[in-house]
């Protein structure tokens, strides 16, 4: 179990570290990695790979929105009910449930505003449990999943020093 | 413009020029040059360190400090060396803030060294001690350490190098360049020399935290040395903040004492925001400092491993960022490997023999890089052995 965390320590930032290249940071089995990432996929403690990308810098220009839902909870699957049927819909990216003010976090891309809109006042907010939303227009980008968005400096130590 | 050169002391003149300011000129005129040459850790001092900083200023924190440093300071730097080293140094009179453990280094051996008085250097070591020595009008003695000990210092080299002069020792270790350690085991084969002989032991141990098997021994530990050693370490290479120039000296407090005394005429005392945030990087820094040596032993793996595929031969070291492998097979001195390496392949790597003598036919190749760029620097310096490798 110690071995996977480590891996999973280092591919969570870095998806495309190779097996091997994993084996020798962590001075292990290329085989050991090979078959302990294997096992996390299939047990779906690994989920998937995703890529962090700059959608500005290709000049796309989607948007994303943060939406908190107020929802009331139902007997028996609380607030699991609700949540799984929000997390069906294709637009939406994430959700969590969240402590404070409102229940659940929902994280949805569009192509546009209008189509955003659409969603949360089409599918979003007529399911019967959603009490009320409130909607949040991501305006620009500074970090995600640890990227940071803007430019990296370039390595400015001395070249050469004892 | 007519020559000063008679104006300028006898010392000055007697210490030879850097043996690495050549590679530097040399290296920093090129472009598109991979470096693994570099001294110092490639993170960013983090960021609540550098926050503690702003924070200070905005206080107006801007004064002078104690000549000693700051009390809180001294107290969070006896804490932390009770805590690492087992050994209690009291805040008030055994305890110097400098700048930088090269300040410390220096006010250690113009304490100490009587004109004449010679100084044993650890070959090869950090290129300041033998320079401090004689700028101390003393005399530096190097003993010699060994690829095949893992350049740990042994006791039968300290005892060839012992005359009625010695007076002081320099310990180094963890090693830069050569990445050693010494173990417990090693530095109690030479206390009975140390004691016999009289002698000061100096302990830079500034990359201390920085081992990768098993927790750094410290000299000033074992039964009979604390009184013996100037133990001195920093910030710099624990919590990525070399240009903050915050390093310190414990010991007896004679010996702190009298290296106060050159302090406060020649330096007054270090900064105060650099103090300010030394203070953080002890109470709060000891999480991120790991996840950064942790990332330090990933990529020693990455480059022992990248030299055993290029065929290059290289004992494991075990602390600081350093790997010093041998480039014997390819017939070339050190410093010819280092310049033909910078032209034909862009890297650049530091000679061992600007370490000393017995640093000859290595060479020193740091991983505080990014992966990539250790990746690629291998893979060069792996088309340039098969050029140049003899039998």
């Amino acid at each position: 179990m110690e071995l996977k965390k480590q891996i999973l320590n280092l591919i969570a930032h870095q998806a495309k570290l190779s097996p091997k290249l994993i084996a020798t940071m962590l001075g292990a089995e290329e085989e050991a990695i090979v078959r302990a990432i294997r096992e996390m996929e299939e047990d779906k403690i690994i989920l998937g790979y995703n890529t962090v990308i700059n959608w500005d810098k290709i000049g796309s220009d989607g948007v994303t929105a943060t939406i908190e839902v107020k929802v009331t909870p139902q007997r028996e699957v609380g607030f699991n009910g609700v949540a799984e049927r929000i997390c069906r819909f294709s637009e939406v990216r994430s959700v969590h449930l969240v402590s404070g003010s409102y229940d659940l976090s929902v994280v949805v891309d569009g192509r546009d505003l209008k189509e955003i809109a659409a969603f949360v006042s089409h599918k979003l907010s007529t399911l019967d449990e959603v009490q009320s939303t409130v909607t949040h227009f991501v305006l620009k980008t500074y970090k995600v999943d640890n990227f940071v968005f803007e430019d990296a400096r370039e390595d400015e130590r001395l070249v050469i020093s004892p | 413009m007519s020559s000063m050169e008679k104006y300028i002391s006898s010392v000055v003149k007697s210490v030879p020029p850097s043996g690495i300011r050549k590679f530097f000129d040399l290296a920093s005129q090129m472009q598109g040059v991979i470096s693994l040459g570099v001294g110092e850790p490639d993170f960013v001092t983090p960021w609540h360190i550098r926050e503690a900083c702003f924070h200070a200023l905005e206080k107006g924190y801007t004064m002078y400090t104690s000549n000693h440093g700051l009390i809180e300071l001294r107290e969070e730097i006896a804490l932390y060396q009770k805590h690492k080293i087992g050994v209690c140094y009291s805040p008030e009179d055994e305890i110097l803030v400098t700048i930088g453990v090269s300040e410390a280094i220096d006010l250690a051996l113009r304490a100490l060294v009587e004109p004449g008085d010679e100084v044993l250097v650890p070959d090869p070591s950090f290129v300041c001690y033998a320079p401090g020595a004689v700028l101390a009008y003393g005399k530096a003695v190097p003993v010699k350490t060994f690829n095949r000990d893992q350049y740990r210092l042994k006791p039968e080299e300290l005892e060839k190098c012992i005359t009625p002069r010695s007076k002081i020792l320099i310990l180094s270790y963890p090693s830069n360049p050569t990445g050693a350690i010494m173990h417990k085991e090693d530095l109690m084969a030479l206390v009975d020399i140390i004691i016999k002989n009289d002698l000061i032991v100096i302990a830079d141990e500034i990359y201390s935290e920085l081992t990768y098997n098993g927790s750094h021994v410290s000299i000033a530990s074992l039964p009979g040395m604390r009184d013996r050693t100037v133990l001195l370490n920093g910030f710099s290479k624990a919590f990525a903040m070399t240009g903050w120039r915050i390093g310190y000296a414990c010991g007896h407090p004679d010996i702190i004492s009298a290296m106060k005394k050159i302090h406060q005429y020649s330096i007054m005392c270090a900064s105060i925001m650099g103090q300010k945030a030394a203070i953080e990087a002890l109470r709060n820094g000891e999480n991120e400092m790991k996840k950064m040596v942790e990332s330090y032993n990933y990529r020693r793996r990455i480059m022992l491993a990248g030299f055993d595929d290029i065929g290059m031969s290289c004992f494991e070291p075990k602390g600081a960022f350093y790997c010093f492998p041998s480039i014997r097979c390819t017939g070339m001195s050190s410093e010819e490997f280092c310049e033909r390496l910078l032209e034909e392949e862009k890297v650049a790597v530091v000679p061992g023999n600007a370490f000393g003598a017995c640093g000859e036919g290595h060479i020193r190749c740091c991983y505080a890089s990014s992966v990539s760029n250790i990746e690629e620097a291998i893979s060069r310096m792996g088309n340039f052995l098969n050029r140049h490798r003899k039998a």
